[in-house]
């Protein structure tokens, strides 16, 4: 977990590749496809040698018992690692280059004038893929709200875009199967929608500080350069690069922490204090959660070994958007735009959609 | 020559900044840098994604760090 006193966000210069982008340009585009057809082939073949690498490094070269505690952990962790790591590279890699389509300003012009429902469903999916640094997110607010984009449809935005975090995705995808990534993804834009149209019914137009309200910004018109396709790989080279970086040390933490609990934690050992019967789990799992502030990427490995120990799907699904969606960093960065009792309604109508989930969960499944 | 760099001071914006000002000794120009931070001054020059480059009071750039050529071509 990170200390608090860090407020201002994690962003690394993730875009500076920009003479590398002007070199590219001489090359042709076609070999460029053709280099990531090649690499992408060459993954699916890796990533297919990752089981039996695993098998062979824990059995053969360690010599150590599949049945026993600590071959169980050494195992998950060497297939794990370089499973997960690997996942990583190629889905951010993708989002990066998707996410050289959508800038801010665009997003803000899309959003201006829409109405509720739309608007909201809308500013949900965007949020998710709209490249902007947590730092950001008062300037954006500001910037929303003045260019008449309602107050809910922006909560909407402002919720969706932590809540469904891609680097999560990919690890709920990698560890736990599809269904599970595609239930966390809907949810999370389901919150995010549900509470920001309610924050809209609410009415809290004039619990924004004053000062936002008095603001008249002139749109600001950078002018629009259009991206060529080596440019855009190249934005995607960037993301890998600034994000693996930025969380490869969570993620063999958290896997390092995932395998000692696979490895000696007893079955079903989860079961009575975060499982389906402990109704108080969910409330509890939540009210940790809120304050915590961890990478998606330290969390997952730890939430996969929780589940494997008998804890419930919906309890630990809380517990990680909890984690990720509402942090005390982001609650102090708002606070310098919301008065406070918008701040307590954005985190009780979160809370309540992310407990909503849990329980959902943990009755369905 | 002013050159405002916009943002609250995380590390993207702290990369500008460097940015900038290699690229003013590298170009030789005569140009003032000056970094606003408060978020209500970089809202009142309307701009909402940060970092953000203002060269004599003209938008560069804005919510990413600028290349140093990139930068170079604006100095010019």
């Amino acid at each position: 977990m990170e200390p608090l006193k860090n407020i201002s966000c994690g962003c690394t210069a993730g875009e500076i590749h920009h003479t590398a982008v002007h070199r590219q340009q001489s090359i042709n585009t076609p070999w460029i496809w053709a280099a990531i057809v090649f690499a992408v082939l060459l993954w699916i073949t890796i990533y297919r040698q990752l089981n039996p690498f695993a098998d062979f490094v824990t059995y053969s070269i360690f010599k150590l018992s599949p049945k026993s505690p600590l071959g169980e952990a050494v195992r998950f962790f060497i297939y794990d690692t370089p499973k997960v790591m690997m996942l990583l590279t190629l889905i951010v890699y993708g989002i990066g280059v998707l996410r050289s389509f959508f800038t801010p300003e665009r997003t803000r012009m899309i959003l201006a004038g829409k109405r509720e429902y739309l608007g909201n469903i809308l500013a949900a999916i965007l949020g998710t893929v709209t490249p902007f640094c947590s730092c950001s997110a008062v300037p954006l607010f500001i910037g929303f709200v003045t260019a008449g984009v309602p107050l809910g449809v922006t909560f909407s935005f402002l919720i969706a875009a932590p809540m469904v975090n891609e680097v999560a995705l990919i690890l709920l995808y990698g560890l736990l199967g599809w269904k599970v990534a595609v239930l966390y993804c809907i949810t999370g834009l389901l919150i995010a929608i549900i509470a920001g149209w309610i924050f809209g019914r609410l009415k809290l137009e004039n619990h924004i500080e004053g000062w936002v309200r008095e603001m008249h910004i002139s749109t600001s018109e950078v002018t629009g350069e259009r991206l060529t396709w080596a440019e855009r790989f190249e934005h995607g080279k960037a993301a890998v690069i600034d994000i693996v970086r930025k969380v490869w040390i969570y993620v063999v933490a958290g896997i390092a922490v995932g395998a000692g609990i696979h490895g000696y934690v007893p079955e079903g050992f989860m079961a009575s204090i975060m499982g389906k019967a402990a109704w108080w789990s969910v409330p509890t799992a939540v009210v940790i959660g809120i304050p915590m502030y961890s990478n998606a990427a330290g969390i997952v490995p730890v939430i996969q070994a929780l589940l494997d120990k008998g804890a419930a799907l919906g309890t630990v699904l809380a517990f990680m958007m909890s984690v990720i969606a509402l942090s005390l960093p982001e609650i102090v960065i708002l606070r310098k735009i919301l008065k406070p009792r918008l701040i307590v309604t954005f985190i009780a109508v979160v809370g309540s959609g992310i407990l909503f989930v849990g329980y959902l969960f943990n009755i369905i499944i | 020559m002013n050159i405002k760099v916009l943002g609250p001071g995380c590390k993207k914006c702290i990369e500008t900044e460097k940015i900038i000002k290699n690229a003013i000794k590298e170009a030789g120009v005569d140009a003032v840098v000056e970094k606003v931070s408060d978020i209500q001054e970089i809202a009142k020059h309307g701009v909402f994604s940060t970092p953000a480059v203002i060269i004599d009071g003209q938008i560069k750039c804005t919510g990413k760090a600028p290349g140093k050529k990139v930068v170079l071509g604006w100095l010019k």
